[in-house]
């Protein structure tokens, strides 16, 4: 079976190609870009753009900057690392193209959960506190975890991609329909749920940016060492398996790798379009990869696009806010449009 | 025609009797889409799909008229027995025409109308968003309903005196408080523009988000911080986890505990634009009077 791929998608050879000395400048850039941007973004918020400097004489202002905006915008960052890791992860292992993060179910395991404990939230106290103990993030953990592990058992395990891909889908659809169900017969959770859908990076804490750091670190660790798994299997299932690859348990690591890293972005950040497909592919227009690259490149892009899309959130109607999801739609997709027909055209 | 007892025909005719006999003759409302609606005679089977337009038509004391609601019109209790018809967004449309109403009650933006039309109804859609929005709605309502304008005016004094007197007893020095009423978790904001707003203001009390922002803008967060208000107000099932959220212990309203949360009921009073507005005026000054210093 060859890997279905579009021309200028060009699946990474094997073979080091002389673009991927252009790695390490990218690498470096990607890195720059962000710092530069973070600390410009701690002068964004919701007093539209204001000297940084100036705000630190203030003690309230200050704790704007150091205890609202310097979270949010390493937040952002970590979670479009996160969810930029798993979509290089999900486009290798399912070898297509349109694969991204949210495919084995678990933005609407997420969804539902949250949709569920916010219209629990109204119904009695026992369930307030108990849902208040655990957390809307915890629940929309436990869901996005819960919704991969009922992908795999749809799939019965990792053998066949397909498989696993159209269970991904059915529960995908079904969860999904579940949660409409919910907010139609509990209207109240609408718009707080519309406004998880589209993401918002506007809650996050130190402790939020600890937790998306931390398994971020494990992730990219996991996806670095599985990355020969992801290279051998763009040559197909079976000359991976000819290389001696056990593809089963590589493969189920490989969905575990992505079930953390995109439920651990969802949870903190509700459930951002389009940085997890866009950041892969926007790297390998820019650079031709094997595996090993691309997961780091990819992260390092998607944190980049998601802080630019926070910043924008932020300031473009402060101190109202623009969901950050739109945005990120809006940058990725003209961004990856604009590289494609440069290339083609 | 034929539910109507003798006793509503005398008082209806004594109350229009300068029209002569009014009740015969068509009906003529435009609604709030610009669409002129005529009614054969005074409707005796209404159906309402908006929860504010149920609770107009029964502060009307045209409950007995009603003969179907949706789902989330859930006051007053006489109403509790009647059939649903779906909600707002989502009507059963086949539900609605078994109940051959004389006149559907619905809100602009509710899907069905078209097809309500379609299917030989009077639909009247109607979408109440300030105060001048909501005297305007009693108004048409009670137009609809076939009685005269006074009904109307008599409810709107009713509950603009039931304002006041929220107001009245709230002390002076509301006016130097600073309210942050949440909507919902996204978070959205009553702003000073919305109906909530103007109660706000009606009571005395200063809102955080100023009238340019929109009646419920999606706020930043931090944007509360910065405003730092002196009481925040919001529903049970948008408070739990608020006070947690990065840099909110340092607004005033959480340190010193100055945080209303009113249960669902409460909630459903204050945030829908119909006849119970004196009673959620009351409830908002409630708390203002708790968290005001005399």
């Amino acid at each position: 079976m060859k890997p279905s791929v579009s021309p200028w998608f060009a699946s990474p050879t094997l073979a080091a190609s002389p673009r991927s000395a252009r790695c390490w400048p990218l690498a470096a850039a990607l890195v720059l870009a962000a710092a530069v941007l973070g600390t410009l973004g701690l002068g964004v918020g919701s007093t539209g753009i204001e000297p940084v400097w100036a705000m630190l004489a203030d003690p309230i202002a200050a704790q704007i900057v150091w205890d609202i905006r310097a979270p949010r915008t390493l937040g952002a960052w970590a979670a479009g690392a996160l969810l930029g890791l798993a979509g290089a992860v999900a486009q290798g292992l399912f070898r297509n193209p349109l694969a991204d993060p949210f495919l084995l179910g678990s933005a609407a395991g997420a969804s539902l959960t949250v949709a569920l404990a916010l219209a629990a939230l109204g119904v009695s106290p026992f369930a307030a506190t108990w849902i208040v103990r655990l957390g809307l993030t915890g629940a929309a953990f436990l869901g996005a975890v819960a919704a991969v592990l009922l992908t795999l058992a749809l799939a019965r395990g990792v053998q066949h991609t397909l498989r696993l891909l159209l269970a991904g889908v059915v529960v995908g659809m079904v969860l999904g329909a579940l949660t409409s169900l919910v907010t139609l017969l509990v209207p109240d959770v609408l718009q707080a749920m519309q406004a998880f859908l589209l993401g918002s990076t506007g809650f996050v804490g130190w402790s939020a940016c600890a937790i998306m750091m931390a398994v971020g670190t494990v992730c990219i660790g996991a996806a670095w060492a599985l990355a020969r798994v992801l290279d051998g299997l763009t040559l197909g299932e079976a000359t991976a398996q000819s290389l001696g690859l056990p593809l089963a348990p590589l493969r189920l690591a490989l969905v575990a790798v992505i079930a953390l890293a995109t439920g651990t972005a969802v949870t903190q950040t509700g459930l951002i379009a389009f940085v997890g497909l866009a950041a892969p592919h926007l790297v390998r227009t820019l650079v031709k990869v094997t595996h090993g690259w691309l997961v780091a490149l990819a992260s390092l892009m998607g944190g980049l696009l998601l802080m630019v899309a926070d910043l924008l959130a932020r300031g473009l109607v402060a101190p109202q806010e623009i969901p950050v999801g739109v945005l990120t739609a809006v940058l990725g997709g003209g961004y990856l449009l604009w590289l494609m027909h440069r290339r083609t055209g | 025609m034929r539910r109507m007892g003798w006793p509503v025909w005398a008082l209806a005719l004594g109350l229009v009797g300068w029209l002569g006999a009014a009740w015969a003759q068509p009906i003529t409302v435009t609604d709030d889409r610009g669409r002129t609606v005529v009614l054969p005679a005074a409707p005796q089977r209404v159906v309402s799909i908006l929860p504010s337009l149920t609770e107009t038509v029964c502060e009307l004391q045209q409950c007995q008229r009603l003969v179907g609601v949706d789902r989330y019109s859930n006051w007053p209790a006489a109403i509790q027995a009647l059939p649903r018809v779906g909600g707002g967004i989502d009507p059963n449309v086949e539900a609605i025409v078994a109940l051959r109403p004389d006149v559907v009650l619905a809100a602009v933006s509710s899907r069905g109308s078209e097809r309500l039309e379609a299917l030989g109804l009077k639909v009247v859609a109607l979408e109440p968003k300030t105060h001048a929005d909501m005297r305007r709605v009693m108004g048409t309502v009670a137009r609809v309903l076939g009685l005269p304008a006074e009904d109307a005016e008599r409810l709107w004094r009713h509950i603009d005196a039931a304002v006041s007197a929220a107001a009245q007893s709230l002390p002076p020095n509301v006016r130097r408080t600073k309210v942050y009423f949440e909507v919902n978790r996204a978070p959205y904001a009553a702003g000073a523009s919305s109906f909530i707003g103007e109660t706000l203001a009606r009571l005395g009390a200063q809102n955080i988000v100023p009238a340019e922002l929109g009646p419920f803008p999606k706020l930043n967060p931090e944007f509360v911080v910065r405003a730092n208000p002196d009481v925040i107000m919001v529903g049970a099932r948008n408070a739990p986890g608020m006070t947690e959220r990065p840099g909110w212990e340092r607004i005033r309203a959480v340190r010193e505990r100055r945080v209303c949360v009113f249960d669902n009921d409460d909630a459903d009073t204050i945030i829908r634009p119909g006849p119970r507005l004196g009673e959620g005026a009351r409830l908002l000054a409630d708390c203002l009077r708790k968290h005001v210093q005399p």
